[in-house]
């Protein structure tokens, strides 16, 4: 009791106030407030990693041999039969750099459009802001980008290709790949505590996506004029700021970026909006 | 200047019943695209335009108290008299419609034992995991993890895996976790009602000691017994408002001869208009009107209902409760008519073995348009029978029944053993329809052993390490 008291007397000078009112305003997120959570983001990453692998009989494993199976067919099928361009690049390396930031992206994506409504036990028990919800599905999948990373440094040191000062570059595309699983992750949770539909869409949305992404081919089979406008799709600038990057090899993906930052700050800010609006009403529907 | 700790300003709260069905569906969904672009993007404000189909329940309606730092209030009323929803909006998880609180100090809210538990995940990261979800930080919980542990009784197994404790050692590891929290505002939910008596009696006792130490602390249950002896204070809510509010010993009893009295009140979910459960009672041995058992049985329970309108075809359950919420004995009875005018129901038992201590009757009655009323009974059905238990409560559960138990001799031939020898019988009894099978010692002594077995084991089968 002694700690606490102590404690008490300690917060007794400044009782912070809460004031408890209907929600109004169209953008009021207190990120002071969300930052004042982030131990409890921090928790939520924990958990996530925790539960990811446990009773799994290879661990983590996983993280390499998910993007490195789906390399090898890639190889097969659109190297060795299909004969795709890949920018005289290996074919190893020109699809593991590209699935790279997507296993990463679709997984971060598909974690976070169901965050709200896996935890809605929480959601509609404990009161913390519930941002932190879709920013802990997005940053705990990293880890396993972490690990898969690892496995393109043997990669490139089998191949002989000495990384250059592109790979500075790769925290920057890293980055956009995780505000634009996070914008949609924003949009997507919170219209799944609505709709549930949204559960069966998001598949489909994550296949037609790969398709809409220069994974499986590079995206210089694309008209150089219309370039930008497939940059709309962020990840066409992740994808192929990653293959550069990683290998030094080709041209930084100039107008396609710009297109593809600006989509993904729409995207994230809507969400983030979006998400806020429906904060208050979340634990009545879910 | 005295500053009060919680400050709550005509504070109203409206549901929408009905209204997630139609917003699930795809069909719906494409409809109301179809109709109004946009809108269905737009998250549902409360207050807004109304669509058919959506029933609108004021959960709350223009409640205003205030509490003062160190005060222990107790909020008591009817199933859905907005007793939770006043809760969950003083503890952020919930919005109010209209109105506000102002709340000074640090808030713990406890609307559940274990928010966030997670089965694969070992003791001791739960303790972790559920501490940070109630507000705890990480060197705090470090702090006093030790204390946390051996409070649950836990020691033992805080490294396994969630999935393989009881429900108890559950129970006692979430509520340890939450009875650690320090907050200056504590807002309780009737999660005292988890685990076994005994521990039942730890956890008011930590709660005692909470409000000992100054703390504030709003705190909801149905059982009266707990809130006279926590709480100086109690606010009855009904229908969404407060109906009383002052000195808790006077409020309990006036809420209590309400009760017992069959007062109508409708509640927030819609029920009680076509009937009304009004009261309860046992009928004692002199005739008596009575909520007390003093025997294991026979028993009849009567619920008097009061009858607005006429329905068929109705349905009626029954369920018994400890008071820890295990239902421990319920029934339904289908195809009931129901006339205009005060109905007895009767459920008459032949026995009803109980342990000590305070248990609940549950009674809902449904026609085909859904439910009619749900009443979970108040007062209390208090059992004051002699316990024939085993002197640790964990292992009592809820039936009262003497028992008798016997070690047998295990020896091939030895005919002194009582017990075995009519199994001897019975065995050759079953030879005579089997004449393959050959009765000898062997046998017999198998059947025996197994015997002795199962009475070892049936009393050396700790769940968890005795702490004493």
């Amino acid at each position: 009791m002694s700690v606490s008291e102590a404690q008490l007397a300690q917060q007794a000078t400044a009782p912070p106030l809460v004031r408890i009112a209907p929600p109004k305003g169209w953008f009021a997120i207190d990120l002071r407030e969300a930052w004042n959570y982030r131990e409890l983001l921090y928790f939520f990453v924990w958990r996530d990693i925790k539960v990811r692998y446990k009773q799994t009989f290879i661990g983590a494993s996983w993280a390499v041999l998910q993007p490195l199976l789906t390399m090898a067919v890639f190889c097969l099928f659109f190297g060795k039969l299909a004969h795709f361009d890949s920018h005289g690049l290996p074919y190893p390396i020109f699809y593991y750099a590209a699935l790279l930031p997507w296993t990463y992206f679709s997984t971060a994506l598909q974690n976070a459009s169901s965050v709200v409504v896996d935890q809605q036990q929480v959601i509609t028990k404990v009161y913390f802001p519930r941002v932190v919800l879709p920013f802990s599905a997005v940053i705990s999948p990293l880890v396993d980008f972490g690990i898969a990373l690892a496995m393109i440094v043997v990669m490139l040191g089998y191949y002989r290709m000495v990384p250059t000062l592109a790979m500075l570059w790769l925290p920057v595309f890293l980055l956009l790949a995780i505000l634009t699983a996070l914008g949609m992750g924003l949009w997507l949770s919170a219209l799944n505590a609505l709709y549930r539909d949204v559960r069966y869409v998001v598949p489909f949305l994550v296949q037609f996506w790969l398709f809409a992404s220069p994974v499986a081919y590079s995206s210089s089979i694309v008209p150089a004029r219309w370039r930008w406008l497939y940059g709309l799709n962020p990840m066409a600038g992740v994808i192929e700021g990653f293959r550069w990057s990683l290998s030094g090899h080709g041209q930084p993906p100039g107008a396609m970026m710009v297109a593809s930052a600006a989509a993904v700050l729409v995207v994230a800010f809507g969400g983030l909006v979006y998400y806020h609006a429906m904060e208050g009403t979340i634990a009545d529907v879910v | 200047m005295s500053q009060t700790a919680i400050h709550v300003e005509g504070i109203s709260k409206l549901y929408r019943l009905g209204e997630r069905q139609r917003y699930t569906g795809l069909r719906h969904l494409l409809e109301d695209a179809v109709r109004a672009p946009l809108r269905w993007l737009r998250p549902r404000r409360e207050g807004g335009e109304t669509k058919k189909g959506a029933q609108e329940i004021w959960a709350l309606q223009d409640v205003s108290f205030d509490v003062q730092p160190g005060e222990v209030v107790g909020l008591i009323g009817r199933n859905g008299a907005g007793k939770s929803t006043l809760l969950k909006i003083l503890s952020r998880v919930a919005k109010p419609t209209r109105g506000y609180a102002e709340i000074y100090g640090r808030v713990g809210s406890l609307l559940e034992v274990g928010t966030g538990f997670h089965q694969e995940l070992t003791g001791r990261e739960n303790v972790y995991l559920n501490g940070a979800v109630l507000g705890m930080g990480k060197k705090e919980i470090a702090r006093k993890f030790d204390e946390i542990v051996a409070f649950a009784e836990v020691e033992n197994f805080i490294d396994t895996p969630l999935k393989h404790y009881s429900t108890g050692m559950m129970m006692r590891l979430a509520f340890a976790v939450a009875a650690h929290i320090e907050p200056e505002i504590l807002l309780v939910d009737e999660v005292l009602a988890v685990g076994d008596i005994a521990f039942q009696k730890k956890c008011l006792g930590k709660m005692d000691e909470v409000a000992k130490g100054g703390r504030t602390i709003v705190f909801v249950s149905h059982q009266m017994n707990q809130i006279r002896r926590l709480c100086p204070r109690a606010i009855w809510v009904d229908r969404g408002g407060i109906r009383r509010d002052g000195p808790a010993a006077e409020i309990v009893g006036e809420y209590e001869a309400a009760m017992t009295s069959g007062e109508t009140s409708e509640s927030r979910n819609g029920t009680g208009v076509k009937a009304q459960f009004l009261r309860w009672h046992l009928v004692g041995p002199e005739g008596a009107q009575t909520n007390l058992l003093a025997d294991d049985g026979p028993v009849a329970v009567r619920f008097l209902v009061k009858v607005n309108q006429a329905f068929r075809n109705a349905v009626h359950g029954i369920g018994l409760y400890s008071s820890d919420h295990q239902l421990i004995w319920g029934t339904a009875v289908n195809d009931l008519d129901f006339e205009l005018g005060r109905i007895e129901m009767v459920h008459r038992l032949p026995t009803l073995p109980l342990k000590p201590g305070a248990y609940w009757w549950r009674v809902t009655l449904w026609d085909e348009e859904g439910l009619v009323d749900d009443l979970q009974c108040v007062p209390e059905m208090l059992v004051v029978t002699k316990p024939a238990t085993h002197y640790r409560d964990e292992w009592a559960g809820v039936l009262n029944i003497p028992s008798e138990f016997s070690l047998l001799e295990v020896s091939g031939n030895d005919r002194s053993v009582g017990d075995p020898l009519d199994r001897v019988h019975i065995a050759a009894r079953d030879d005579s329809t089997h004449p393959h099978r050959i009765v000898d010692g062997g046998c017999q002594s198998d059947v025996a052993t197994t015997a002795v077995r199962s009475a070892k084991w049936s009393g050396d089968v700790p769940e968890e390490r005795d702490p004493r």
